[in-house]
């Protein structure tokens, strides 16, 4: 499935801006959260870590904190209390490069 | 005066790790014991410690101890009918470049301790970060011990608890001991409610609280609680094996850090806080969660991507000399100690209920328990 | 303004119709407090704001309710620049007087004489097999979706839970243009019919509910009540697919939808008035552990104030009251002089509302009797994919009947949501394995930081 997951209803009139997620250029709008910037593109936000399937976050108002997602430099963000922004390259999972290996 | 609710061999007071596991051990040695423990199991230090099951850094004399410890350790899950999430993936001690002359002593403790059984290797530069890539540059040197490791404290106690009762412990949860005595031959302690208990032995492992009791029997000793500070980050790929800490004599550079199988990684240390035994709490400063941030981000900066979703502490008593009161009652018969861990009791919990186990079953034990005397403290309480 | 009116210094931590009611009060009164809010504009959740961008009018977002959200967006707009406001600021814990704030700046601590707490609400879950699954979204969420993003959460949008937002959000999806598969209300019908005596005390917001159900009615949408979920169908890599559930006349029925809006009314959001100490008792109404106040919003701890759905679920309307009274409370406890007429009119509205959310309570109750019967495999706690039946579990082979120490044995409230959306659940699975009162088995502690906070937060001002 292409297709995103959020259905844009209105607003549909403001400048587009160009992010990237998991190297792929994504296009939003200026006043789009992360979240929606990824989700009317895509499907989902990350990968839970316990095996139980996709996440695409889940409350909206920064309390279950299901929607953090990765900056390819390894920082984390909050996909639905962030905005979005042109040029921000972000990854549904953890960036191998940003974490120590084991050893 | 009503009779007992219980007659054993050996009552206990404190169902920690010290307390729990003395339990299962005299009940394998097949002493009938009677556990009276305050609150709930395993909830106060040994349920909310780092879990740190390392040897490395202990003094040389409490090794062997240590090492009976790691010995119960690694069969735990199989003793305790649980899993108590040991993992024996190694312990890290490094120092910093401000401290060089902490290399010597890491080379003299590693000798010392290669003869009583705990094998560490040097690494410095290179091969430091070559193994361990999360290094700050403030990271100098390093010593590695593979077969130290963590476990989760807040299932071990009640672990051993539930394992103490399955071999025919009694366990009293929320009976709080106020009076202590013995009468005769044999100990009577009272309940908060009332209740009373009767054995000819006591052994009290009360933890933060054991001065309460010690002092009951003439034996006060300058116990002070306080409260180390833990938090967690949310969890992220598992990629660090071993525990990492740091030496060094600064209360606030002593930050450790651990990731547990799941992924999240728990830190801990750096100033401690004030705990209040009395109302059974103990909270954390913000302001020394920012300390620790800071000394963490030091020691890997790594971590500093990561949040921090949770904080906690817990209530532990420490003595002047860092080391507990562990053995007999020096004014009276029958009456045995292990408390006052001094913020390490957690590795060498098992090996320290074992050892009172055997201590009063046999009457003697090849642990040397000279160092852990509580008449240590005669002169100075 | 002088430097005098900074002191005695007054702290209120949100900017809902609560706490900017509460500031407007202070203000009155000549003293400037300082307002923190988490967002970064004023309003709160009923009256979120969209981005400055944005263009829909306050009638397109906000409804029968649009002349209140300009109100009270005005009323702070107006005293913006003359408290001390702090926007995109976190308050993380409370310790000795003191709050503790985090934002891109860093971090800082600033002292109160007087503290105001005006946190809000968020949703109230009961769990469903398959509420994990990508595409499931808390009702709030669906809300904030369109509100704040003019986005619908699905192409296809089921409404699950109970309790009068599922009505509201549905027709405003209804009215924005999306599609709305069904509303889907665990509540039984008669439930409203005994919930009359009270709801009458509010006939204005009564008589706007009935409206919504009709106005959902007359667009074609299936508004069935008295249903039981059984399960958010779909898989772990593509998400929801629909909804199964048990319908009132005992039949099962599948509905196909891409998204699910999934809650059971709110729950206020309570963190900080643990971790500053207060006193909690158990509403047995509602069934949940709220922190003690008195009838003007004074918690137990001296300096510590409650207002809004921060302290009680009583809507937006009885938060703007409650916000003044909680100002005039601390106003008062400083020694300043406070109309004792004020108060008694005040006092009356909040009673009102009071009796109206009881009458919410009776015609919308939470489902707890759902716990008892969630299979082993439904996830209870999504932050670490803890299920039924490892609580279950725990409850069982370990005897762990108080929740902290069902968390500490289970993990379930030990996430990242700090228990927000398991608390409640996981309370009524543990009081039904052990069969006993849900009160009994206690509430999850607080612990800060009341959000995550970034390992390299550093103080304000530092680099
Ligand atoms: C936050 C923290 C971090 C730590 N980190 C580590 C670590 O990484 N590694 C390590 O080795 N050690 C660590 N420690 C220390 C370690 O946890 C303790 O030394 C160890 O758990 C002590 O066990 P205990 O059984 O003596 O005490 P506790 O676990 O405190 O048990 C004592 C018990 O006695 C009960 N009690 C007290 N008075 C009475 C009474 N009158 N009647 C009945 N019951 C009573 C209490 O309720 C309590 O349950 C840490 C401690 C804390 C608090
Ligand atoms: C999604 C949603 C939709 C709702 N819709 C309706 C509705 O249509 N009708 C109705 O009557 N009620 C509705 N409610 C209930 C609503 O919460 C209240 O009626 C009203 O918003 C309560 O006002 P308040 O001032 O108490 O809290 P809120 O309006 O929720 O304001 C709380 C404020 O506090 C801030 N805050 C919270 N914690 C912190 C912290 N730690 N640090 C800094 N800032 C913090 C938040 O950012 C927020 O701005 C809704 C609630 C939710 C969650
Ligand atoms: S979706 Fe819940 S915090 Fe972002």
């Amino acid at each position: 499935m292409t297709q995103g997951r959020f259905v844009r209803l209105a607003e549909q009139d403001r400048p587009s801006l160009t992010l990237y997620v998991d190297g792929q250029p994504v296009t939003a709008m200026e006043g789009d959260t992360l979240m929606v910037a990824m989700l009317a593109a895509g499907r989902v936000l990350r990968t839970s870590e316990f095996g139980d399937g996709k996440r695409a976050g889940f409350c909206l108002m920064a309390a279950c904190q299901d929607c953090w997602v990765w900056t390819e430099d390894g920082g984390r963000l909050r996909a639905c209390s962030t905005p979005a922004s042109a040029g921000l390259r972000l990854s549904t999972s953890q960036p191998g490069a940003s974490w120590p290996t084991a050893n | 005066m009503a009779s007992p609710v219980s007659v054993s061999d050996v009552l206990i007071i404190g169902g920690g790790l010290m307390g729990t596991s003395a339990a299962l051990f005299l009940r394998q040695r097949g002493r009938s014991v009677t556990l009276l423990e305050s609150d709930l199991v395993g909830r106060q230090a040994s349920g909310t410690n780092f879990g740190n099951v390392r040897r490395q850094g202990r003094p040389i004399h409490q090794l062997p101890l240590a090492n009976r410890a790691i010995a119960i350790w690694r069969r735990a899950n199989e003793l305790l009918g649980a899993d108590v999430e040991y993992l024996q993936s190694g312990h890290i001690r490094v120092c910093y470049r401000e401290r060089p002359e902490n290399i010597a002593k890491m080379e003299e403790y590693a000798a010392e301790a290669r003869h009583v059984g705990l094998d560490l290797e040097l690494l410095t530069g290179n091969a430091l970060r070559a193994r361990f890539p999360f290094f700050g540059p403030d990271v100098l040197a390093g010593s590695y011990s593979a077969l130290d490791g963590h476990a989760n404290p807040r299932l071990t106690a009640p672990a051993f608890a539930r394992a103490a009762q399955r071999a025919g412990a009694q366990v009293f949860e929320n009976t709080r001991i106020i009076h202590a005595a013995k009468q005769g031959t044999d100990f009577v302690v009272t309940a908060e409610d009332g209740r009373t208990f009767r054995a000819p032995v006591l052994l009290i492992t009360a933890g933060a609280w054991g001065n309460k009791l010690s002092q009951q029997f003439g034996e006060p000793v300058p116990l002070t609680p306080r409260g180390p500070n833990m938090s967690v980050t949310e969890p992220v790929p598992y990629a660090i094996a071993p525990a990492v800490g740091v030496m060094t004599p600064v209360e606030e550079e002593t930050v450790y850090f651990r990731q547990v199988a799941r992924g999240n990684i728990i830190l801990g240390g750096s100033t401690r806080g004030p705990s209040y035994p009395d109302q059974y709490r103990a909270y954390v400063l913000p302001q020394n969660t920012m300390k620790q941030l800071r000394q963490i981000r030091r020691l890997a900066p790594a971590l500093a991507n990561l949040n921090i979703i949770r904080v906690w502490t817990g209530i532990e008593g420490y003595l002047p000399d860092s080391l507990p009161v562990m053995g007999r009652s020096a004014t009276t018969s029958g009456l045995f100690y292990a408390f006052g861990f001094s913020g390490s009791g957690f590795q060498i919990g098992p090996g320290v209920g074992e050892t009172m186990a055997e201590l009063i079953d046999t009457g003697t034990t090849p642990i040397d328990l000279s160092h852990y005397d509580i008449a240590r403290f005669r002169r100075s309480a | 303004m002088a430097d005098r009116e900074l002191t005695p210094r007054i702290v209120v931590v949100g900017a809902g119709p609560a706490g900017v009611r509460a500031a407007q009060t202070l203000l009155e009164a000549g003293i400037r407090p300082v307002v923190i809010d988490e967002a970064a504009r004023a309003g709160g959740q009923i009256y979120r704001r969209q981005p400055t961008n944005f263009r829909r009018s306050h009638e397109a977002l906000y409804g029968t309710e649009a002349a209140r959200a300009q109100a009270v967006h005005d009323g702070f707009d107006a005293i913006a620049a003359t408290v001390d406001y702090r926007p995109d600021t976190l308050v993380w814990n409370i310790a000795d007087g003191q709050v503790w704030t985090a934002s891109e700046r860093g971090y800082a601590t600033l002292a109160y004489d007087a503290l105001i707490l005006c946190t809000g609400a968020t949703d109230r879950l009961m769990p469903v097999k398959g509420w994990h699954y990508a595409g499931a979204y808390s009702l709030g969420a669906a809300q904030v979706a369109l509100k704040a993003q003019a986005c619908a959460i699905g192409a296809r949008v089921v409404f699950m839970g109970s309790g009068p937002l599922l009505y509201l959000v549905a027709s405003q999806y209804v009215k924005a243009g999306a599609k709305v598969a069904a509303v889907l209300d665990t509540s039984p019908l008669s439930n409203r019919l005994r919930a009359a005596v009270d709801l009458i005390a509010q006939p204005g917001i009564l008589a706007d509910g009935v409206a919504l159900t009709r106005a959902l009615a007359k667009a074609g949408v299936p508004v069935l009540t008295g249903v039981t979920p059984l399960e958010i169908t779909g898989n772990a890599e593509n998400g929801v697919n629909g909804v199964r559930v048990r319908l009132a006349n005992g039949t099962e029925r599948d509905f196909a939808a891409d998204a699910v809006a999934l809650g059971y009314h709110l729950r206020p959001e309570t963190q900080l008035a643990d971790l500053a100490r207060c006193d909690f008792a158990f509403d047995a109404k509602t069934r949940q552990w709220l922190p003690k106040r008195d009838q003007d919003g004074r918690a137990s701890v001296a300096g510590v104030y409650l207002a809004g759905d921060g302290a009680r679920i009583l809507g937006a309307r009885s938060a703007e009251v409650s916000g003044r009274l909680a100002a005039l409370a601390a106003l008062a406890d400083l020694g300043h002089k406070v109309d004792p007429l004020t108060l008694v009119h005040l006092r009356r509205q909040v009673a009102s509302y009071a009796r109206f959310a009881r009458g919410l309570a009776t015609a919308f109750p939470w489902p707890h009797e759902q716990a008892a019967n969630l299979p082993d495999e439904a996830i209870v706690c999504r932050c670490e994919a803890v299920t039924a039946g490892d609580l279950r579990r725990v409850v069982n082979e370990t005897g762990a009947k108080e929740a902290n120490r069902a968390k500490a044995f289970s993990r379930v409230g030990m996430g990242r949501c700090q228990g927000r959306y398991c608390g409640h659940a996981g309370a009524e699975v543990i009081a039904a394995c052990a069969n006993i009162p849900v009160e009994q088995v206690g509430r999850l502690r607080g612990q800060a930081p009341v959000k995550p906070l970034p390992v390299a937060i550093a103080p304000e001002g530092e680099e």
